[in-house]
């Protein structure tokens, strides 16, 4: 049986597979990133930076709960500057293996996301990914910009103004009405739109009586936010459909990958997997989705994409 | 679904290795191999990695070399601490009747305990023969060569053993206790060099001295066996060994096991090495742990088939 290809479109790029690293999965390091576009990864996300430099949270950061992974890192970065270097240094790195580089970025205003664009733009990233839905750091960054269309629009445009590279908003999955969200940051100049950041979660240990995370509450991932995700996926997909999506949550499987594309992603982020299967995870799922679309007949990913599902 | 749940474990037992180091053994087992790790929390305080020095009994030897490890000292007997894990991949024992070793194969015991103890995708077992060699120019150097050796049982009962041959450095001697009782109990034959800084900072040589293991003491002032690094003591042990060495393993600081990749290198002996790195998440997200051109301590690691620092 011949595997059918894996090249897809994505904003006018001819990727070798529809995977992408997700932000915030062994993004700080050119290394680890030139490493999962080598395992397989068509496009990768370095970790989201900031205007400054930050630690993050103390440990314990992130753990296994079972049904997924609850984490809370803390939007450790090494701040735009320096970012910016990084980013350079992995898009070089990424060149010869033919992977666009995303990079990601966070603020606390929406001002600074401007400012944070225009720095990172310098190392020329091939998509800029707005991050406005990190769960992990309260109100000081991220969450309340998820959670309106108006703030998502205004950080969008703040963005859209600091920079001709492209854009994609990351979208947060725990708002009343995704669809909303989605045409806001559209309208307001969004290339594309990565949907969905973790959920926010909790997980007690209950011998001490104490939540496992130093910051209490994290972000859920894994197996446990794939519906999550495909359902947000399927509702902006309907709201959108001109607009490409990189579809993230709970990919682990060649099959799980083909659903988020039924869903209608355009391209499928891959982050916990790496937990659960290492960094080969991206070689791996590439090999199960091409099985799965021999075994149901589609001839290529654009073929898998046009049998996305319609609103009933 | 399996999980990777902190596990509450009380203290039943602690004793005092040398000045800063005490042993805790814990009420509890975990399914593990030699090598590998777990996080341990103390809630409100802080969570950090340590390798299993046993595993049934729960066993970590600590140093207290910060404010997590002082207040893991503080702690005693009847407190409780909290373990995630076993994490990343252990040490794995030298095929038996094979004439090439492949130190990057996992062995069935961690193929097993990774998928009952963490994970409900079983590939991950399998997947991590290749995962650790994405390059392969890499690899070459450290699984090329290997010495055949005779089964046990077989007519030439002089060298019915495969002999392998462990070093420690300073607290890195603990997990090579817990690979040492494995290899012994599965035929093999063990030299073991503990290495430190003085006789005052020597580890668990009582606890190596009741096993039946070639014995080899090194300390860079010579207050105790022979004066220098443990990598010294290579040398006359493989002279000394009773048969072909089949495998050579070690846990100690970066520096020693940098020499000894090369020193195994140069013999054209197959290494396995523990590499320490900060950790945070140790589950393959936050990239602290990267060594090297891109390897991860705590997926990748922290046992490494050659010096992932290259």
């Amino acid at each position: 049986m011949t595997l059918p290809p894996l090249t897809c479109d994505f904003l006018g790029w001819q990727l070798h597979s529809p995977l992408v690293l997700a932000s915030g999965i062994i993004g700080a390091s050119a290394s680890l990133m030139a490493r999962a576009a080598r395992a397989g990864a068509g496009m990768v996300t370095a970790k989201s930076c900031g205007p400054t430099p930050r630690a993050g949270h103390p440990n314990p950061v992130a753990l296994d709960w079972g049904g997924g992974l609850l984490n809370a890192i803390g939007l450790t970065n090494p701040g735009a500057q320096e970012e910016a270097l990084l980013l350079a240094e992995t898009k070089r790195r990424l060149a010869p293996l033919g992977a666009p580089l995303i990079a990601s970025i966070f603020a606390g205003t929406v001002e600074e996301f401007g400012q944070v664009a225009a720095i990172v733009a310098q190392a020329q990233p091939d998509l800029i990914e707005v991050n406005i839905s990190c769960p992990n750091v309260g109100d000081e960054f991220g969450t309340p910009f998820a959670g309106s269309p108006e703030s998502a629009a205004a950080v969008t445009a703040s963005v859209r103004q600091a920079t001709t590279i492209p854009i994609s908003v990351k979208l947060a999955p725990n708002v009343p009405d995704i669809a909303r969200i989605a045409r806001a940051v559209v309208a307001a100049g969004a290339d594309a739109i990565t949907a969905v950041n973790t959920m926010p979660g909790m997980v007690i240990d209950a011998a001490s009586g104490r939540p496992v995370l130093s910051n209490q509450v994290g972000g859920v991932s894994g197996p446990a936010l794939k519906p999550i995700a495909l359902r947000a996926v399927f509702e902006i997909a309907q709201a959108v459909p001109a607009t490409p999506i990189i579809g993230t949550g709970g990919v682990v499987t060649g099959q799980d990958a083909a659903e988020m594309l039924m869903a209608g992603a355009a391209v499928v982020g891959v982050g916990s997997a790496v937990w659960y299967r290492g960094v080969n995870a991206f070689g791996q799922i590439n090999v199960e989705l091409a099985a799965f679309m021999a075994g149901q007949g589609y001839p290529s990913v654009a073929a898998l994409r046009r049998a996305s599902i319609r609103r009933g | 679904m399996a999980a990777n749940l902190p596990q509450a474990m009380a203290i039943a037992q602690i004793r005092d290795e040398n000045a800063r180091t005490k042993t805790f053994v814990l009420d509890g087992r975990l399914e593990a191999a030699p090598g590998q790790f777990v996080m341990a929390w103390l809630p409100g305080v802080d969570e950090k990695p340590f390798s299993l020095a046993q595993a049934d009994p729960v066993t970590l030897t600590v140093a207290a070399v910060g404010p997590f490890s002082r207040a893991l000292h503080s702690l005693a007997v009847g407190d409780r601490l909290w373990l995630r894990g076993p994490l990343g991949h252990g040490f794995t024992l030298p095929e038996r009747g094979s004439s090439s070793v492949s130190v990057s194969r996992p062995h069935p015991e961690r193929g097993s305990s990774s998928a009952s103890v963490s994970r409900p995708y079983t590939e991950r077992g399998s997947s991590s023969a290749s995962v650790s060699r994405p390059h392969p120019e890499r690899g070459s150097s450290s699984v090329s060569v290997s010495r055949p050796h005779t089964e046990r049982g077989s007519s030439s009962a002089s060298v019915s053993r495969p002999h392998t041959l462990l070093l420690g450095g300073g607290y890195g001697v603990a997990p090579l206790r817990f690979l040492a009782e494995r290899l012994l109990a599965t035929g093999h034959a063990v030299s073991m060099i503990i290495g430190a800084r003085s006789a005052a900072e020597l580890l668990l040589v009582d606890a190596f001295t009741a096993m039946e293991v070639r014995l080899w003491l090194a300390t860079e002032d010579g207050s105790a066996g022979l004066r220098g690094l443990a990598t010294d003591v290579i040398a006359p042990a493989l002279a000394a060994a009773p048969a072909e060495t089949a495998m050579v393993y070690a846990c100690g600081p970066t520096g020693m096991l940098r020499a000894l990749a090369a020193i195994c290198q140069a013999r054209e002996l197959p290494v396995q090495l523990s590499w320490e790195a900060p950790m945070r998440c140790g589950i393959g997200l936050c990239s602290s742990c990267e060594v090297g051109d891109g390897w991860l301590t705590c997926l990748d690691g922290p046992v490494f088939g050659f010096d992932p620092s290259r």
